[in-house]
């Protein structure tokens, strides 16, 4: 292995790209590692290459990624698209594929920005071909200016649902019905946290914009939707819903699914770090310190991958990262990165503060967290909510030992999404915290690697 | 079938027309498309069967997350479709059940 470089960044969303940004900014060369084609993690995806007319039907947020890219195509940082990282290891070894080509690398701090994921939105049928979440409705749009004209049906909950709307509603598409499963419940739960998120009102104000654009455009909206069913063959022909107790059936020929999104930790689990439960956005994150920084001392995590925060605080939480990260390799001093770090600061605090609100408003509906039993719930290898009971009562304690019992966690997503499904269910099952029930136990590689990668791979003179 | 997609491309004369096949069919595609994207706008929702119970999927999450747009890509089984660009006559097949150990080609990446 050559020598260590003396930042590796994994993950080009803006927590990635902005931590690359104050490496370059203090004359450190970084190593950045993307699993996508082009730099801008999923928000700002091809934003790079995207047309103006793709600008303009994504919107203003999107655009605003755009001061973000330029670090890119800076001498100072070796950016590298297309790298699936498959293994991390706490002593800052980075084993990834690109090209075909296994390639090893080693790191004296690592900054992990993978970002969210989609939470499983399990109910009957949702596996179903043409069943997809709203997230994959707007990567389409992003990176291929390709978008459901006709026959869409949305449903779930959560501001992505009505910013994908309004999106859609703007391109010319002609939507069957969005069905909002937000809890009637939610919305006074939710209220303690207002006056808080009042004090960064921006969000509110788009979400204002968003229910304002859905309303005026006739799609048929039913609020306080439960008891989802996906029906069709080989394909979804028609979902089904309740709204207070009156069955509902619309038919579609996509439906796209949202109830918000978890972060990504299977980079930081594999690792073995700390993660606690969020009870108020219901997943797991990581412990890390105000600068990002885990338990081990070369790694720490930025952005979405360490609490679900946002695009803008992502950015300002991977600055504060990269100047912990930097102080660290003595680059700067500490007064330095206390000067540095009081802009990015003070974002990420403004930026933070309408989450309660927002997580406890779009809250799962628990119909979605322990779905019926004849759910699949780990869409790999097949195995269903009721299966999952069955182990319970046949003595399994969590989801480690579920994989045991009926593979659940072991098909090519290794788990990443039923893994909190699985273990809400059993917490659930056996009427424990789910602190008690834990998560899967991720391990390398992480990414499927074949035997012809591995080949490839330059073993390291000493070893 | 692909004029009874449901999908519509935004206005954008300035990309490039790139063609492939899947299962034999002809596809129309765009420079910067996935695989999978190209699919899904021409009309295609189906492109594995699964090993467990040979139940149909098709792209899920388009992120890389959820492997179920696994595909046979110019002869490797097993791709993600949503991880590849589509490059000028990609031959793509769709999955049925697991991989297969027989076909040559399964040793090399994508």
């Amino acid at each position: 292995m050559a020598d260590p470089v003396p930042l590796l960044i994994m993950g080009a969303g803006p927590a990635g790209l902005a931590a690359a940004q104050e490496a370059v900014a203090a004359g450190v060369g970084a190593l950045l590692l993307d699993e996508q084609p082009t730099g801008g993690g999923q928000i700002y995806r091809a934003l790079g290459e995207a047309s103006g007319e793709r600008q303009k039907t994504l919107g203003a947020d999107y655009a605003a990624g755009a001061p973000l890219l330029g670090v890119l195509s800076d001498q100072g940082l070796d950016h590298q698209p297309g790298a699936t990282v498959w293994e991390v290891t706490p002593e800052g070894s980075v084993y990834y594929t690109r090209e075909g080509q296994a390639r090893a690398v080693s790191a004296e701090q690592l900054i992990l920005c993978s970002g969210a994921l989609e939470r499983p939105m399990p109910f009957p049928g949702w596996t179903l071909p043409g069943v997809m979440t709203c997230g994959a409705a707007q990567i389409l749009l992003k990176g291929a200016g390709v978008f459901p004209a006709r026959g869409a049906v949305l449903a779930g909950s959560g501001p992505l649902l009505l910013l994908l709307a309004k999106q859609l509603i703007g391109a010319g598409a002609r939507l069957v019905a969005v069905v909002d499963t937000t809890p009637a419940d939610n919305y006074r739960a939710a209220l303690m946290h207002l006056p808080k998120a009042l004090r960064t009102p921006g969000y509110l104000l788009k979400g204002l914009s968003m229910i304002r654009t859905l309303s005026a455009s006739g799609v048929p909206w039913y609020r306080g939707a439960s008891g989802l069913e996906a029906i069709g063959d080989d394909a979804v022909a028609a979902l089904r819903f309740k709204v207070r107790g009156r069955q509902h059936e619309v038919v579609c020929g996509n439906l796209f699914l949202h109830q918000g999104v978890v972060p990504n930790v299977q980079l930081s689990r594999s690792l073995g770090l700390e993660h606690r439960w969020d009870e108020l956005q219901r997943c797991w994150r990581p412990s890390l310190d105000d600068w990002g920084a885990s338990d081990l001392e070369r790694v720490a995590v930025a952005g979405d991958g360490a609490g679900i925060m946002g695009a803008r605080a992502a950015e300002a939480h991977g600055r504060l990262a990269a100047l912990g990260a930097l102080k660290r390799l003595g680059v700067l001093s500490e007064n330095e990165r206390d000067r540095r770090a009081a802009g990015p600061r003070g974002v990420y605090r403004r930026e933070i503060l309408p989450r309660p609100f927002l997580d406890r408003l779009y809250q799962p509906h628990p119909d979605y967290l322990h779905p019926a039993d004849d759910t699949i719930v780990c869409r790999c290898e097949e195995v269903t909510a009721g299966q999952i009971r069955k182990y319970v009562e046949l003595g399994c304690l969590g989801p480690n030992q579920a994989k045991a019992f009926g593979r659940s966690g072991m098909g090519p997503c290794q788990g990443r999404v039923c893994g909190l499904s699985v273990s809400e269910i059993i917490a659930q099952a056996r009427g424990v915290p789910l602190e008690e029930v834990g998560y899967y136990r991720i391990r390398p590689p992480i990414k499927p690697v074949t035997l012809g990668e591995l080949a490839t791979l330059e073993q390291p003179e000493d070893a | 079938m692909v004029s009874g997609s449901n999908f519509h491309r935004l206005p954008e004369p300035e990309h490039k027309g790139l063609t492939m096949t899947f299962d034999g069919r002809t596809i129309e595609a765009r420079g910067g498309d996935s695989v999978a994207a190209a699919l899904i706008a021409a009309g295609v929702t189906e492109t594995r069967t699964t090993p467990v119970s040979g139940a149909a999927r098709g792209p899920y999450c388009m992120m890389g997350v959820c492997f179920e747009c696994l595909m046979e890509i110019d002869g490797v089984q097993n791709v993600q479709g949503c991880m590849v660009q589509v490059r000028e006559g990609m031959s793509v097949r769709s999955m049925a059940g697991a991989r297969t150990v027989s076909d040559a080609g399964n040793t090399h990446g994508g």
